[in-house]
């Protein structure tokens, strides 16, 4: 074998001898890859061109101006009919993922934080319980999940004449969950600018009590006072401005109800679906967290006589979490993903609106698909960005 | 060596009892770990606890701060007794230091805040003054210059010198010691060894588990052989390993002091 030296005695050809340097190598295969992707990206854009005029169509988001010409039945947050454009109707899509994306994201984390830490539970039942439970739901796919709660919802709740009628101002029907609208009156802004004051004191009185304790070591019950002084204030407030606050209860019109606040079953079943199906990822997720802290942590921090409560507080959830916010992400971005599976249902999110009706309706499978992808990839790089930024706040310092 | 840390044959201590075992037994399960171990440590008294692995050395440690619980016999440490009420838990680990052969540091808090963590919450101490006693000792165990460091910067044997300083300032009456150098590289042995000689000069009452017998020789007023979850042998150093009297105790011996 010929020993190879800096220069001169090498005998092979220069382009074995370039790919023999790993540096030349590494520029080399560079050059190559971005080669291939953009070769892929022009071959595409070639192919979009083409097809697209050989069919008569052209490229163009001018569509989005036209009226839509379709209903939405559930836009909480913004007006729509169906003289509205495709552009709105984008916008009701949107704003639906958003809606059922983060209350799922709140219920599934509670969920899942609360059946993570009784699946450690030493008591045989409760363990037992939450571990059947677990298996059964995180095993049966996501979308049998949601049909089988919307036919849940819709077929086994009654009819709205004969809703179940709570305190005869919440009704669940099949129709779905209708509970009073609060409606301000005059005298308003007095109680918000109350509740307003009052969480801007508590947020002093907590950077005051932390303060105290660093120079004195007393520590105040902070939650507690805090939570009290706004709750107090508020009802003082409420109670002084004379009650400024009135209630339009929902009521019985003909075959459904009108007024109030009208939760739809499409959103109910998706919701929940959604949830308790991504709970159960996360309680395991927090499970392997809490589990993965070594109980050498908790035996030190009882010996220099903390209690299990502070032990938890100070030692074991700050390792813990850095442990479960990593997976705790692409969970989040599972459920966002996921709840497009609203469109089996008739939940009108992005999917359903401008990637379905409005689609169909105009032929634009390019534009349409494009801003559905770009809705999704916003969505995903703002978790994604919010979850790194945080884990890298809790990350250990190693060397 | 100063006069304290050079014991005589009889103890010289005053008679204060710092900890009374009286037929102590403890099972995992099926297995019998601890049998009717009786043991007193009087004040200022250095005990060194040495044996094969698995004979319940430190489970018979861990009994005396509740890491491990006993289900038989009693415990009573400075005058209160080991129960299930959390009162007198808290007494007695105020009072019982303990330093793990792991270690055991907060991997997510400085080496300082490691120190302070247990003054503030626990003592209720300003931060300041916390911060201050905390400095205090980690000067004792000399390496105030890696206050800031986090335990995953610090080699093995500054980790379980914080570790030492961490238990020295809640100011317990007694320190214990589980194997302490037995995860440390040899070169790292000596500087937690010099600290816990130190220590055995200021006074403290001290019951150490570990197999350095140049250790025990030179601190220890007392040297106690286990094997089988029982207390085979004790004696004064020099009598312990000159003249062992059981044969499981000269067994042991020739084997740990082979190399």
């Amino acid at each position: 074998m010929a020993v190879v030296t800096g220069t001169g005695s090498d005998t092979r050809n220069p382009i074995a001898r370039l790919w023999g340097n790993k540096k030349a190598r590494s520029v080399i295969v560079q050059i190559v890859t971005m080669a291939v992707v953009f070769g892929v990206l022009a071959l595409l854009y070639r192919n979009v061109v083409v097809n697209l005029a050989a069919i008569g169509k052209e490229f163009s988001f001018d569509f989005l101006n036209a009226p839509s010409a379709y209903d939405i039945t559930f836009s909480p947050f913004i007006e729509y009919n169906s003289r509205s454009t495709h552009l709105r109707a984008a916008a009701v899509g949107i704003l639906n993922t958003l809606l059922v994306a983060s209350c799922g994201i709140v219920l599934a984390t509670v969920m899942g934080f609360i059946m993570g830490v009784l699946r450690l539970s030493k008591n045989w039942l409760v363990n037992r319980t939450v571990y059947c439970f677990l298996e059964f739901t995180r095993n049966v796919p996501v979308l049998l999940h949601i049909l089988f709660i919307h036919g849940l919802v819709v077929t086994q709740l009654p009819v709205p004449k004969q809703a179940m009628n709570f305190a005869d101002s919440f009704f669940l029907t099949n129709r779905g969950f209708f509970f009073p609208a609060p409606v301000p009156e005059a005298g308003f802004w007095i109680v918000a600018t109350v509740f307003a004051i009052s969480v801007v004191f508590v947020i002093a009185f907590g950077r005051w009590a932390k303060k105290v304790q660093d120079e004195t070591g007393r520590t105040y019950p902070v939650f507690w006072i805090s939570t009290g002084a706004i709750v107090a204030a508020t009802a003082v407030a409420f109670l002084a401005a004379g009650m400024p606050l009135s209630w339009e209860a929902p009521a019985l019109k003909g075959f459904n109800f009108k007024g109030g606040v009208a939760i739809k079953p499409e959103f109910i079943a998706l919701w929940l679906a959604l949830s308790y199906y991504t709970s159960c990822f996360i309680a395991e997720i927090v499970r392997a967290g809490i589990l993965a802290v070594s109980y050498g942590q908790t035996e030190a921090a009882y010996a220099v006589g903390l209690r299990p409560n502070r032990t938890l507080q100070l030692i074991i959830i700050p390792q813990a979490l850095r442990v479960i916010v990593p997976p705790l992400a692409s969970q989040y971005l599972n459920l966002t993903k996921n709840s497009s599976l609203a469109i089996a249902i008739g939940y009108m999110d992005v999917v359903a609106t401008i990637g379905g009706i409005s689609l169909m309706q105009t032929g634009k499978e390019m534009e349409t698909m494009m801003i559905v992808m770009l809705t999704y990839l916003v969505f995903s790089l703002i978790i994604a960005g919010f979850m790194n930024w945080y884990n890298k706040k809790m990350a250990l310092v190693e060397r | 060596m100063s006069d304290v840390a050079s014991p005589g044959s009889k103890p010289g201590f005053s008679s204060d009892v710092m900890i009374q075992m009286t037929g102590v037994h403890k099972w995992f399960g099926e297995f019998h770990v601890l049998k009717d171990i009786n043991l007193t440590v009087h004040k200022g008294e250095r005990i060194v606890i040495c044996g094969p692995s698995g004979s319940g050395k430190s489970t018979l440690i861990r009994c005396i701060n509740r890491l491990e619980e006993h289900q038989k016999g009693r415990i009573v440490v400075d005058g209160t007794e080991l129960t299930s009420d959390l009162k007198h838990i808290d007494t007695i680990r105020r009072e019982v230091g303990i330093v793990f052969q792991q270690f055991n540091l907060f991997p997510h808090l400085t080496a300082l805040e490691n120190l302070s963590l247990a003054l503030i919450w626990v003592r209720k101490m300003p931060k300041a003054k916390a911060e201050e006693i905390a400095m205090n000792y980690l000067d004792r165990v000399h390496i105030p210059e890696q206050a800031q460091k986090y335990p995953g910067q610090l080699s093995g044997g500054q980790q379980q010198r914080v570790a030492i300083a961490r238990s020295l300032c809640m100011n317990p009456k007694i320190m214990m010691f589980d194997e302490p150098t037995s995860a440390l590289d040899p070169e790292m042995i000596k500087e937690v060894l010099d600290v816990m000689v130190e220590l055995a000069e200021s006074g403290m009452t001290m019951i150490v588990v570990t197999h350095e017998m140049g250790f025990a020789t030179a601190v220890a007023n007392r040297v106690i052989f286990m094997d089988f979850g029982e207390i085979i042998e004790q004696n004064d150093p020099h009598n312990f390993f000159e003249n062992p009297k059981s044969d499981r105790t000269k067994l042991f011996l020739s084997q740990i002091l082979h190399h």
